[in-house]
């Protein structure tokens, strides 16, 4: 019993980072952009995370305000990031695939670099760390599951019907969906296309710089170059997994992250199982989804990773 | 419009395109302080200094060339190979496997099967994703990148467990790695005093062999026209889903020689970290060498030069070499965006009218 309860406390906490990039990822995608570099913004926005809090305490006890600067750098920059993406897919309407790997190329050097020169080596931070809520903490079973987490988890799980209402019930999120699905019939109405796709690759960025800040603030509270190890690529996946849709996404991240607890499991009671293939098991888990959920084929966006532009009739 | 104009405007172009990266990479170099021009200067021209770092230069010009060549083929077929990371690492396990089993097989047999082995194990690793991509139209960008992961901890996995160096085994260090590999299957080095061996021929005769395959052959023009526009070819009654798979074949076969070059040539043993970012280092050769051999082999030398002169730039200028990967990144966005920019007409259509009445007036 005190088992599942350890897996299921550790998958909800490590399922924040996948839950937040992926929201955002969505929201790209729903757009009709393909952002392959939320990696790379996720890297950015975990060194990022962490420096506020370590320059000021240099290790030691650190005023609640400078993780939630911390905070607040991450998603701000994660925002630049995503409207630097804009500027190289949407205005210069390169192909959006291998412009993803040059982001998350170029997120994934600059935060080793600005880490390597601003921190050196293994630092860690105080990070956030919340009480559990009192009373409710204290249910046999649901309390250390559900009401003991960190006050980022509930933030997060918070922004998933957020994410829903936005994006089915208010005009902004409509004109989103109607950019990823056909932005010519958008454009002939007067919505500007190209403002909303950089609108939502700004939100994404910034969603995939607080995941980003949360491995490092709350989740590892330190930083190192294999940080994010392909969480982004997985968030990506996430968003076919999880048909475009904010509660379906969500699910998955509680699938992907229960399956990293596995290793966790298996290093930390000494099974005889070799961990590298309980690490392996969320990578192969992404290709045997894609691979087999056939539905996510033709629910996807129909303008998903094409360019507009106004001027060339198709 | 001018012809000379056409040239001019396309010059000017992807001068900017040049500033633009240099002034990208930088924003970095500002931020952390360092001197700019004397990072970009030790970078681009220390490693020319002496003959030991020109050869390191070459060196890792051998695998970058390759690697880029087999992306070239899978890019101009239409498919983006970003996993030749975990390929060249398949290809660094099954070369060492076969040497392992058969260590005294005379050269002339062994050295050639264990490159063969490497292609096997790579273009073997190159094809799941080609299948499920031409048969299941999964993303080759999310399956390769999650074969990378796959691949990094099976061969970790293989090093510490299966293939672990028994005299590791004995010490108890554990360093997770092959015993040193028999001679019979070791590149000759053929310049005294450096470790530069004859793996740049292997390199440069396939880049030829790559150019006569995709140019001179009605094979290599069925594939890239699978690449350039999928549902004429498939008018034209070329089976698009096959070619897919093929070039995924070529391409992860490349990436698992590069990988059995390098066993060969350079380390002697499967390692830890022999990969070391080459399989993306890769994409920015194919794509800056115009996806075309004779482009990629000037480029994977240029490339080769940016990592040697990245690791110096740490003990010259106090710059981290990740500083390379950030190059490498700012290369890929600016080349995409520059192509789009010199692809598009009508832009240029316009600049010329801007100009032209600027002369009436």
């Amino acid at each position: 019993m005190n088992y599942i309860v350890t897996i299921l406390t550790l998958a909800i906490s490590s399922c924040v980072a996948l839950l937040l990039a992926s929201l955002g990822e969505m929201f790209n995608q729903r757009a009709g952009v393909f952002n392959l570099g939320c990696e790379g913004i996720m890297s950015m926005g975990a060194f990022l995370g962490m420096l506020v809090p370590y320059a000021v305490g240099r290790g030691g006890a650190t005023p609640e305000i400078c993780n939630v600067a911390g905070l607040l750098l991450a998603t701000g920059v994660g925002a630049l990031l995503g409207l630097f993406f804009g500027l190289i897919v949407v205005t210069f309407r390169a192909p959006q695939g291998i412009a993803g790997i040059g982001l998350q190329m170029f997120g994934v050097g600059t935060a080793g670099t600005l880490f390597r020169h601003f921190i050196g080596g293994t630092q860690s931070v105080p990070g956030i760390s919340t009480p559990p809520i009192p009373l409710l903490s204290k249910i046999p079973f649901l309390g250390p599951i559900f009401f003991s987490q960190n006050i980022m988890v509930y933030l997060a799980f918070l922004f998933v019907p957020l994410a829903w209402y936005l994006l089915f019930k208010t005009p902004w999120g409509l004109k989103i969906r109607a950019v990823g699905t056909n932005p010519r019939a958008a454009d002939s109405i007067g919505i500007p296309v190209n403002k909303i796709r950089y609108q939502s690759l700004a939100l994404g960025g910034a969603l995939a710089g607080l995941a980003g800040a949360y491995l490092s603030l709350c989740q590892a509270k330190m930083f190192s170059d294999s940080i994010v190890s392909g969480r982004g690529f997985i968030a990506v996946a996430l968003v076919y997994f999880g048909h475009w849709q904010p509660v379906k996404i969500m699910w998955g991240a509680l699938l992907f992250s229960l399956a990293q607890t596995f290793q966790t499991i298996i290093q930390s009671q000494g099974i005889n199982f070799p961990y590298e293939f309980a690490v392996m098991l969320p990578y192969v888990l992404v290709i045997v989804v894609l691979a087999f959920d056939r539905e996510s084929q033709r629910l996807g966006p129909t303008a998903l990773g094409q360019p507009f532009d106004r001027e060339i009739r198709t | 419009m001018t012809k000379q104009f056409r040239i001019l405007y396309k010059v000017c172009i992807i001068l900017l395109a040049v500033i633009a990266a240099m002034a990208l990479g930088a924003v970095i170099l500002v931020a952390i302080g360092a001197d700019v021009f004397k990072t970009y200067a030790v970078i681009l021209f220390e490693p020319l200094k002496n003959i030991g770092l020109l050869s390191e230069v070459f060196i890792r010009m051998i695998p970058l060339t390759i690697i880029a060549l087999g992306i070239a083929v899978a890019y101009r077929s239409g498919i983006i190979n970003i996993g030749a990371e975990g390929q060249m690492a398949i290809g660094i396990l099954t070369t060492t496997a076969v040497a392992l089993a058969m260590p005294n097989l005379p050269k002339p047999l062994l050295l050639p099967l264990v490159l063969i082995a490497g292609a096997a194990g790579g273009a073997l690793w190159g094809a799941i994703p080609g299948i499920l991509k031409a048969k299941l139209q999964v993303s080759e960008l999310l399956s390769t990148v999650m074969l990378n992961y796959i691949a990094e901890q099976f061969y970790t996995f293989c090093l510490r467990k299966p293939m672990l160096d028994p005299a590791e085994m004995m010490n108890g260090s554990g360093t997770p790695q092959s015993m040193r590999l028999t001679k019979n299957i070791w590149l000759t080095r053929f310049v005294p005093g450096t470790r530069l061996h004859t793996g740049l021929f292997i390199a440069i005769a396939f880049a030829v062999l790559i150019y006569f395959m995709l140019w001179k052959t009605s094979f290599g023009y069925k594939m890239r026209a699978s690449g350039s526009s999928a549902r004429a070819a498939r008018y034209g009654g070329i089976n698009v889903p096959a070619f897919l798979i093929i070039a995924m074949l070529i391409s992860g076969a490349f990436a698992g020689l590069a990988g059995a070059v390098e066993i060969c040539g350079v380390h002697h043993r499967a390692i830890q970290g022999i990969t070391s970012g080459y399989g993306f280092s890769g994409i920015v050769v194919a794509l800056f060498g115009g996806l075309h051999p004779a482009g990629i082999i000037p480029a994977a030398f240029f490339f080769g030069l940016l990592l040697v002169g990245g690791n110096m730039t740490q003990n010259a200028v106090g710059v981290p070499a990740n500083m390379v990967q950030v190059l490498q990144g700012v290369i890929i966005l600016v080349i995409v965006a520059t192509q789009m920019v010199l692809s598009n007409e009508y832009l240029m259509e316009r600049v010329w009218r801007r100009f032209h009445k600027e002369e009436k007036a």
